[in-house]
């Protein structure tokens, strides 16, 4: 065990835990900051996609201790009242079905946006080929990501 | 109006003061700080002081703020926006005015609580608009009492009574206080479907701002003061269990509270009681990860009690089963056999598939919270009922001891049918004493079992020298149950007709998986019958257009199970939107149509050869499923299943050696990604006033016909195995 200060969603959290852990599990059993998923454990899926500055990374393979002071950023985090503008543009194009690897494709998503604001088709593609839709909403989530794109403020 | 009698389904009016200690409100308290009970800002309506239970689908606040009960599992389906809009349809409400809750297992107030088959609105279409409607009226009687009328004096429309002949109004919220005293009707006056407000426009999923702020809405996400963790491990192969393991090391490792071996075996096990292993080694803990980390340490004895299979076997039995295997269940028309005698053209193929895994994103987990006397269950399950049922069996305990809540669930495709996790979850429970949460790993989930079973198919087909259709065959084989359904179509559209479904061992377990048999029956039929349009000269469109004819003229044999009309009307509605018959160059087209869980869908695919990668530009579809409730949410169904045939059909795969599969998570599974989806999927309904069906599993068995037709055009090779990419002419 050892202890960690991480810097989450803006706040600093004290813990004690093993240093393997990866940081999802101590988002999620540590913290209840539940909104990052677990889909896989070995960074094929994308459900676990969280901030780390300003990169988008799987937090399933990031073990606490490899994160010193950089910032996290959650799904919780990523605007104060759920207005973010990929968040908005995801209630706008009622992308999901059943949900559970939306806030990792929103994670990925906004990440991807602030680099690239004016994506083509081809590089939306490249940029989300990691996060799997078991449910197959692919289509939708490319037309929330035009979307947020055109509202210009991402 | 459709006047309906109530009394059919009286249970479901049972007066909740009536029924106090019920259970209806013990619910999701878990849920209840989220912003999203509490009424949107822009909702119009306050936050009631005062709530009125209505009937055991409806509670109405002082503000006239309406909470819907939304009875079925959600596995993506959304039945949790539909089912509630169909209520507030009847009562007449402003849908801003209203919330949804999850409704727990009350075999007492609703009937069918599963999601399963596609059936969830097609089984509740009725009781859902009886519920709404009843509300509408004890409103109305109680606001008539108030003043002195006759109900037919008053007017309710929007969450407002009115008089007809005089000025006075009253809203919902108004007189809820006054309704919950009024007597059930014996009978209901139903909405004219030409009246419908809600039904049939777009509604956003109520779940939607949770699901992007990452609210905890899933079983995975479920916590309880006090709770521990567990994982589970099961054998490495079918046909192994499990001796004995390191159980003091295990013991011994940080944050391990427990470690033994579970037997969750229950007694006369029912359908969904279906599993892989019984007896599994059960670590029990404060962390997901020291879970993790306990479990790689673990050095378990196996013992080998039945055959390990591999895919090789696999193959071959199926190959035996279709040269000499028992029978299930066949029909037969005329003389086939006679009719291929005298045939100018025989075409005869065989297709296959292999086994797959349902793969939900969110892995089967399951809270438990097992006592002397009582069992507590929260999580995702398709069959809350089924897992009631299991866990009272296993634990010894009456039913009514036994509660089952349901979170929203993240992905069903007919996995979470099978409740195993559920009883694991309540015996480990049970065995440490306290409350638990029982978690899958992704390796745990895909080599479990319960998969979609492997099929293999031999289609014939006879023309005479014109080119008719005088005989047509299907043999199909499953481990382990075959891919037939003998009065589908052809059957009745063709004179000689013989139609065969064989069974055939193996100690792999499966279970249904999104359409069952129809997701390989689709492809296979609407594949062939593509080739046997060809040989005989034939638009493919056409071709199917004639059959359907002679099934509605003159059906051959007793019966079918299809509305030839409908089945001919979605291909001509496809047909006139895809503008069939058009080329575009280097585009390549194919099409199939399909009838399954009393939905009507066909295809139409265009796609192109990228140096042998596989681009579905776009794909139209046009769907018969009766009255749509919420219209872009059953598109996205139709979407969705398009994608997921798509899919299953060119990528995935479990292959097997010694009894184990080979893929145990998305390094080596594949699934369909971003780049592979198609780029457009344009989706049609037939408008029409036929009570509603399902729509969750129909979007996909004919995608893989009408991918397999269009993989034809452009590399001029047939497709016959799934999945496709196995092929040499296309890469994965
Ligand atoms: S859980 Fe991290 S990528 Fe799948
Ligand atoms: S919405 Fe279900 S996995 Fe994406």
């Amino acid at each position: 065990m050892a202890n960690f200060n991480l810097k989450i969603n803006g706040k600093t959290q004290q813990l004690d835990v093993d240093p393997t852990t990866p940081i999802l599990w101590v988002l999620r059993d540590h913290l209840k900051l539940v909104g990052t998923k677990y889909g896989c454990g070995i960074s094929q899926c994308g459900a676990c996609t969280i901030h780390l500055g300003d990169n988008a990374v799987r937090s399933c393979q990031l073990p606490v201790s490899a994160v010193g002071n950089q910032d996290i950023t959650t799904i919780e985090g990523l605007s104060e009242n759920g207005d973010h503008p990929v968040q908005k543009a995801w209630l706008e194009e009622d992308v999901y079905q059943c949900g559970y690897c939306q806030a990792g494709q929103i994670m990925n998503a906004s990440a991807f946006l602030k680099k690239n604001p004016n994506p083509t088709d081809e590089e939306i593609e490249g940029a989300m080929n990691g996060n799997i839709c078991r449910c197959g909403t692919y289509i939708r989530i490319k037309k929330a990501i035009k979307t947020a794109a055109n509202t210009k403020t991402v | 109006m459709t006047k309906i009698v109530t009394h059919y389904n009286r249970r479901s009016f049972i007066k909740v003061s009536a029924a106090a200690g019920g259970g209806m409100l013990i619910g999701f308290s878990w849920l209840n700080g989220c912003k999203s009970n509490t009424p949107e800002p822009e909702a119009g309506v306050a936050v009631p002081k005062e709530w009125f239970e209505i009937n055991g689908y409806i509670k109405i606040g002082d503000t006239g703020m309406v909470t819907i009960y939304s009875p079925n599992p959600e596995i993506g389906q959304n039945v949790r926006t539909s089912m509630p809009m169909i209520v507030a349809e009847e009562l007449d409400v402003p849908w801003e005015n209203v919330l949804v809750e999850q409704a727990p297992l009350n075999t007492g107030w609703y009937q069918n609580q599963f999601a399963g088959g596609s059936l969830s609105i097609r089984l509740s279409w009725n009781a859902l608009r009886m519920a709404g409607a009843t509300g509408r009226r004890m409103l109305m009687e109680a606001a008539a009492k108030e003043w002195g009328l006759k109900v037919s004096d008053l007017t309710a429309s929007e969450g407002v009574i009115k008089e007809i002949n005089g000025e006075r109004t009253i809203t919902y919220g108004e007189v809820a206080s006054k309704a919950v005293g009024i007597e059930v009707p014996k009978e209901v006056e139903l909405k004219s479907i030409k009246d419908f407000k809600l039904i049939g426009t777009s509604v956003k999923n109520v779940d939607g701002e949770k699901i992007v702020t990452g609210k905890p809405l899933f079983g995975l996400d479920f916590h309880r003061d006090g709770m521990q963790l567990a994982m589970i491990q099961h054998p490495p192969a079918f046909g192994m269990t499990v001796k004995d393991f390191n159980e003091a090391e295990i013991k011994s490792m940080p944050g391990v509270k427990d470690a033994f071996i579970v037997d969750t075996t229950v007694e006369e096990p029912g359908g969904f009681d279906e599993k892989g292993f019984k007896q599994l080694i059960a670590i029990v803990g404060e962390s997901t990860w020291q879970l993790m980390q306990a479990k790689k340490a673990l050095k378990a004895n196996w013992e080998t009690t039945g055959e390990l299979e591999s895919s090789e076997l696999h193959v071959k039995r199926l190959e035996k089963a279709l040269a000499s295997g028992e029978v299930q269940e066949s029909r037969r028309d005329g003389n086939p056999e006679a009719a291929f005698k005298k045939a100018a053209k025989i075409i005869e193929r065989t297709y296959s598939a292999p086994f797959i895994a349902h793969n939900t994103l969110e892995p089967m987990n399951f809270f438990a919270n097992v006592t002397e006397d009582s069992a507590e269950l929260i999580g995702p399950t398709q069959t809350p009922e089924a897992l009631e049922g299991s866990v009272s069996k296993l634990l010894n305990l009456p039913l009514e001891k036994v509660t089952v809540n349901m979170t929203r669930i993240g992905g069903g495709f007919g996995r979470r049918l099978y409740v195993h996790f559920g009883v694991e979850a309540a015996a480990i429970s049970k065995k440490i004493g306290g409350p638990v949460k029982l978690i899958y790993s992704r390796e745990d989930d895909m080599t479990q079992g319960t998969y979609r079973p492997t099929y293999r198919s031999v289609y014939k087909a006879g023309l005479d020298e014109n080119n008719n259709l005088i005989s047509f065959s299907v043999k199909g084989a499953g481990l382990p149950e075959g891919p037939v359904f003998p009065n589908r179509f052809p059957a009745g559209a063709v004179e000689n007709y013989l139609a065969e479904k064989i069974k055939a061992p193996t100690n792999v377990t499966t279970g249904a998986w999104r359409a069952p048999r129809s997701n390989f029956t689709a492809g296979a039929e609407q594949a062939f019958l593509d080739e046997v349009a060809e040989a005989a000269g034939k638009d493919p469109i056409d071709f199917r257009l004639e059959l359907f004819d002679r099934a509605i003229k003159d059906p051959v044999g007793e019966k079918h199970e299809y509305e030839a009309e409908r089945y001919a009307g979605v291909l001509k509605l496809v047909k006139e939107k895809a503008n069939w018959g058009t080329t575009k160059p280097n585009v390549h087209r194919g099409v199939a149509a399909y009838f399954c869980h009393s939905t009507y869908v066909a295809e139409v695919f265009d796609i192109v050869m990228d140096k042998g990668q596989l681009i579905v530009q776009k794909v139209w579809c046009a769907v018969d499923c009766g009255i749509v409730v919420n219209r872009d949410a059953a598109e996205n169904m139709i979407q969705g299943g398009v994608i997921d045939g798509v899919g299953h059909s060119m990528y995935s795969q479990l292959t097997f050696e010694n009894g184990a599969p080979n893929q145990m998570n998305f390094d080596k599974y594949q699934l369909i990604r971003h780049s592979q989806a198609p780029k457009e999927i344009e989706v049609f309904f037939v408008e029409n006033e036929i009570d509603p069906t399902g729509l969750g599993e129909p979007g996909l068995p004919p995608a893989i016909g009408a991918l397999a037709n269009a993989l034809y055009k452009a590399t001029g090779q047939r497709y016959y195995n799934q999945p496709f990419m196995t092929e040499k002419q296309v890469v994965g």
